[in-house]
């Protein structure tokens, strides 16, 4: 059987509650005698029925472990199941609204006649909009205290259809209801017979399901990229979960941001029959023809498919949910399908208050339940589409500290100016205390000219030190930092791990600091795309920085300075980037 | 895409992301139908692997064909088994089977405690030498900082209200008041130090399409759930002194399936024979908080 996922969401006390018990009711959905049971419990404490009495029975049901829940409630149709989510009214539990109602693919809003259209009325409408989910109906709710009055229902339809339109939401139908007494809720109500719209029920099985995205262009956001060789299997497979499109064995394809291609050599899967196509929805796995460095994040699309936008800036609708602002210039963690990386809010175009829509001008930050729209910059260049053209290569959340804070659509594309790396360097240097000694002095004294040499790959460190070694040996000041020196010192003060971006910026300022000491600064990762090497020369300028790559390129822009094939022996290695350091001059025979 | 390829793809979905953000990751495995399709799941998005260990905490009170089945398939599916048990308690017997002490307490000496313990490092833990076959004690005692499970949200009321990725706090304490929000499928990735994370790849299966699942991937389950003769079979295991078996006579997982969908069970709960939900109102939350399965 066809199931949905659907959530109720509007103000506190507008009515879900008794909407829920009453559609649980009427659908014949609830446990054998507890209508009964509920309605002999009420007489006996003189108390009128309600239909909201039922959903807290069942609450108590739940603790003694009877397999109906209060945050998810189910209910059957002839047409199909549907799983109602809890989503709370208040705003204190606007994230928990969100959680649930992300999880839905349509939803009804409900609004009370009586009360009209209420702060948490506009902000679940715009909420949903910003959510993406398309198919809303709104339920005006309590027809009977305003003497189910056609007049009345008209006034409220008009106030939140004005809203809703603000930003282009169209709900399938608005409709009169009083749930309490089941108006209009399975069958037409005869008390508003100046209605001649559908029932709530009707309403509900008119929902459509989410369509498989088949026939869109091809996206697959590379969750990871595996290899179980100790446990002796060599394939190299790119996982994800494809989210449009179809893809062939054979077909060729583009990962983004680097542009890199290939093509697709195997499908793979465990315990499924062979099969040489994987489309939208399969959490799958492929094998490329050939070995190109790729790292999860990257975003797969098919060469001959529409190509995604991707930069550093991009103009972006976010809703801030974090217990502190978010501020102009400090550091989070945007995490768009598989892709991480450091974002900083650029510029914030507008505040706007949620419920009201009234754009505030010259904010310097985003409060708590605010949304805004703003420019966003990350710290590396990032595969995206605009929210409009495809949902999940559109939105993205944001991380301060530990927590998701924020949860974000993409509307624009902007052009940046200098990278912001390239800003950061530019202050970094107008502060940067420096000391009666130049360069050239330095230079003179140690004989060699500074440089940074950073060696990529899974043989990386290894040369490394055998490079610093040979340096020493041979009278020149050089210094090896590995990886786990820089993660466990350098990285003392941060509590988790350190992020990647974050990493990368202290080795490129260790980088600086070492080779303005003078020094041959000599380092290793065994992964590294042309971003973070890009981030890195940027940080060590005015040192150049030699590459030398052990093994596979990782690097679709820039040429390495050497490279060491995995065959070649490490003696070999050695000689090699020795020469490489003699004839650019790092190490001069003699020095004039 | 029918509902179990949907469903199937999402836990999947849900493991890989587990995998690239956790280091110290582990799985619990309970022997159960549940957390047996779990593994499943996990060597489904792992492509027949299982790159984790799996954590086992063992009352000494599980019902002997248990164990049998636990070990066989670890050798079997080269996995990396690791074994908990509160050998304190047991020593000193204080148990419920040995009169000492309640139910309750007991699930919270025999399962809460030592899962707690053994998930921190600071008991010992058992791993499977796939040498010599044996479980010896484990050199490795770092903490696990996220531990996926097999809790399903139809379960009991406490559980719906779980998410995928759910943090724990320092003392394992479950926060139900004020959880992290989820998303798009962006997940709770992020955590302080001493704090870990609960994974739920099966958070939105119900028992029917565990068992569903099980027919189609042809899954191997243990035979406890299953008639042998009796007119008896176990629909949820546990401990064997405090679960009972029910009235069935399903062979087959077919049969599991027609009862669920239109039999006799389609309207009462999996956990009914669980004697321990019973004695604590309500208290299953209270246990969850504790670290209980």
């Amino acid at each position: 059987m066809e199931q949905m996922n659907i959530v109720i969401v509007g103000h506190v006390d507008h009515g879900k509650s008794t909407l829920i018990g009453r559609l649980l009711a009427d659908t014949g959905s609830l446990p054998e005698g507890k209508l009964e049971s509920v309605r002999l419990m009420c007489e006996r404490n003189a108390k009128p029925f309600e239909y909201a009495f039922l959903l807290d029975a069942l609450k108590d049901e739940q603790s003694q472990g009877i397999t109906i829940d209060a945050a998810r409630c189910f209910f059957n149709t002839a047409k199909r199941r549907y799983i109602i989510i809890d989503a709370p009214g208040h705003i204190e539990f606007l994230k928990n609204m969100i959680t649930g109602a992300s999880r839905a693919e349509a939803a009804l809003l409900l609004i009370d006649a009586h009360e009209g259209v209420q702060e948490n009325s506009k902000r679940h409408g715009y909420m949903l909009h910003l959510l993406g989910i398309r198919q809303v109906v709104v339920v005006v709710n309590k027809m009977d205290l305003v003497n189910y009055d056609e007049a009345a229902f008209l006034k409220v339809k008009k106030e939140y259809e004005a809203f809703l339109g603000q930003f282009g939401l169209v709900p399938a139908a608005f409709i009169p209801i009083a749930a309490r007494d089941g108006e209009n809720m399975v069958t037409p109500s005869e008390k508003m017979p100046w209605y001649s719209g559908k029932s709530v029920l009707d309403h509900i099985d008119d929902f459509t399901l989410a369509k498989d995205k088949v026939e869109m262009p091809f996206r697959m956001s590379v969750q990871d990229v595996y290899k179980f060789t100790a446990a002796n299997d060599d394939r190299r497979i790119v996982a994800g979960t494809v989210m449009s499109g179809q893809l062939e064995v054979g077909e060729e394809v583009v990962f983004f941001p680097s542009q890199k291609r290939s093509r697709v050599k195997t499908i793979e899967g465990f315990n499924q029959a062979p099969r040489t196509t994987i489309s939208a929805g399969n959490a799958t796995g492929f094998t490329l023809e050939t070995q190109i460095y790729i790292r999860p994040g990257d975003l797969v699309v098919k060469a001959t498919d529409l190509q995604p936008l991707s930069g550093t800036t991009f103009k972006a609708s976010l809703f801030w949910l974090g217990r502190t602002p978010m501020t102009l210039g400090k550091a989070y963690k945007l995490k768009l399908a598989s892709t991480r990386v450091t974002v900083y809010l650029k510029e914030i175009i507008s505040v706007m208050d949620a419920s009201e829509l009234q754009t505030e001008d010259n904010r310097r930050e985003i409060g708590r339940h605010e949304v805004a729209e703003c420019v966003l910059e990350t710290l590396k260049p990032l595969a995206y589409d605009l929210a409009i053209d495809f949902e999940d290569t559109g939105r993205f959340v944001i991380v301060d500290g530990y927590e998701i804070a924020a949860g974000g659509i993409v509307i624009g594309q902007v052009a940046s100016e200098a990278s912001a790396v390239q800003k950061y360097r530019a202050q970094r240097d107008a502060s940067w205390e420096k000391g009666l000694v130049d360069v050239a002095s330095r230079q003179k004294l140690l004989g060699q000219r500074a440089r940074a040499v950073v060696f990529v790959g899974d043989r990386a460190p290894e040369l490394g030190k055998l490079l610093e070694q040979h340096l020493i040996a041979n009278g020149r000041l050089a210094y090896f930092l590995g990886r786990a020196s820089v993660m466990s010192g350098m990285g003392a003060d941060y509590s988790g791990a350190l992020s990647r971006e974050e990493f990368v910026r202290r080795l490129g300022e260790l980088a600086h600091v070492f080779t303005d000491a003078g020094l041959i600064f000599v380092t290793s990762m065994q992964e590294c795309d042309d971003a973070e090497l890009e981030m890195m020369s940027v940080l060590s300028h005015p040192f150049e920085i030699l590459v030398v790559v052990c093994g596979l390129n990782p690097f679709s822009q820039r040429v390495p300075d050497a490279q060491i094939s995995d065959a070649m022996d490490l003696e070999s290695a050695k000689s090699l980037v020795v020469q490489l350091l003699a004839d650019k001059d790092v190490v001069p025979e003699y020095f004039l | 895409m029918d509902h179990l390829d949907k469903l199937e793809a999402q836990s999947m979905y849900i493991f890989r992301e587990a995998y690239k953000d956790f280091k110290q990751l582990c799985m619990l495995w309970s022997i159960g139908k549940d957390s047996t399709v779990l593994l499943w799941l996990a060597r489904k998005a792992f492509f027949g692997h299982v790159p984790f260990p799996l954590v086992h905490i063992d009352t000494s009170y599980k019902v002997p064909e248990m164990i049998t089945y636990r070990d066989k398939f670890a050798l079997e599916w080269n996995l990396n088994l690791v074994v908990g048990q509160n050998e304190a308690a047991l020593k000193a017997k204080e148990t419920f089977p040995d009169g000492k002490i309640d139910r309750i307490a007991c699930c919270k000496a025999l399962k809460a405690n030592a899962l707690k313990h053994t998930l921190s490092g600071e008991w010992p833990r058992k791993r499977m030498n796939h040498q010599t076959r044996q479980l010896e004690y484990d050199t490795n005692t770092e903490p696990y900082t996220g531990v996926i499970v097999g809790a399903r949200a139809d379960e009991e009321g406490s559980r719906s209200k779980e998410r995928y990725f759910s943090p724990r706090d320092k003392q394992s304490d479950w926060d139900v008041g004020d959880q992290p929000p989820e998303f798009w499928n962006q997940f709770k990735t992020d955590f302080a130090p001493g704090t870990h994370v609960r994974i739920h790849p099966l958070l939105d299966w119900t028992e029917l399409n565990i068992w569903e699942y099980i027919a189609r991937e042809n899954i191997p389950i243990i035979s406890l759930y299953f008639d042998q003769g009796e007119g008896k079979r176990y629909r949820s295991l546990g401990c064997y002194p405090c679960t009972t078996p029910v009235e069935s006579t399903a062979t087959t997982v077919s049969d599991i399936v027609t009862e669920l969908k239109s039999g006799k069970f389609a309207n009462i709960a999996e956990r009914s024979g669980r004697a321990q939900d019973k004695e604590d109102g309500g208290g299953l939350e209270s246990l969850r908080r504790e670290g209980y399965m």
